[in-house]
């Protein structure tokens, strides 16, 4: 599950502007199969963690509302260039992943 | 042997992909997973999700919440959101669509150092009210938009 991450972080005037983009089915548990029939089961991001120098900066719990290939955006302040931001998520069958970048 | 080659590398690439996927799901930490409340995020009303959420429903209508998405969603599977709360000690954001089966959709925590503003893109199965609910202080703030659905995002 590496690379399921794309994140850019980048400090203006003191404030770091946070932008990732998960790559994530987001399944409701609602949809169903073309072929079969049958209802897709549930698959979908539970919490995104993001810490800056180990951290927390921002906890996100999501449900099944959140698009496909989901998108988050938020700002904090308190870091510079070069600094290190993770970001990781848990999906509710217990799969995760993370990334570290550099703030630029 | 061009295919044989492109073949073997997909292969590997695969079974690499197969074992790194089981090896986190065995080590996902279980407390991350404890703070996620199933209560609130499998309610199906709003009043529900706000009580599992935060514990009540007390909320004020504020002016100092923003909501920004589209008057006019094409795509309801789509729908980009964006919170700006201009509450001083905001503490965490709720984001709510009363029009679906469940209608809590994400709440994000925040620290100290975060600014009250989240971004992200959410599905909505009807025209419906986009809610934003706020903590800050200990108590909760709630403002809305409404948002027009041409193509209903839940599936179905």
């Amino acid at each position: 599950m590496t690379d399921s991450i794309k994140v850019r972080a980048k400090v203006t005037g003191g404030v770091t502007e946070v932008k990732a983009l998960i790559n994530h089915t987001m399944e409701t548990g609602l949809r169903k199969d073309a072929k079969t029939g049958q209802l897709i089961p549930a698959h979908f991001i539970q919490e995104v963690t993001c810490t800056h120098n180990g951290e927390n900066v921002l906890t996100a719990q999501w449900g099944v509302a959140i698009s496909k290939n989901p998108y988050l955006s938020f700002k904090f302040s308190g870091a510079k260039a070069g600094d290190t931001l993770k970001v990781s998520w848990v999906d509710n069958k217990g799969e995760t992943d993370s990334v570290e970048t550099k703030i630029s | 042997m061009n295919t044989t080659r492109r073949k073997f590398l997909k292969t590997s690439a695969m079974t690499g992909a197969a074992v790194a996927t089981i090896g986190t799901g065995i080590l996902a930490p279980r407390h991350a997973m404890a703070a996620w409340s199933k209560a609130a995020f499998d309610a199906t009303d709003v009043n529900a999700a706000l009580t599992g959420s935060y514990g009540n429903t007390d909320m004020t209508n504020s002016n100092d919440i923003e909501i920004k998405a589209p008057d006019i969603a094409e795509n309801g599977a789509v729908v980009p959101v964006s919170v700006s709360s201009k509450i001083a000690g905001t503490e965490s954001i709720s984001i709510l669509l009363p029009g679906n089966n469940t209608p809590l959709a994400a709440t994000f925590t925040l620290s100290s150092r975060t600014e009250g503003f989240v971004s992200t893109r959410v599905k909505m199965s009807k025209t419906a009210d986009v809610v934003a609910v706020i903590r800050a202080n200990g108590k909760l703030y709630t403002a809305k938009k409404e948002v027009k659905v041409t193509i209903g995002g839940c599936g179905g």
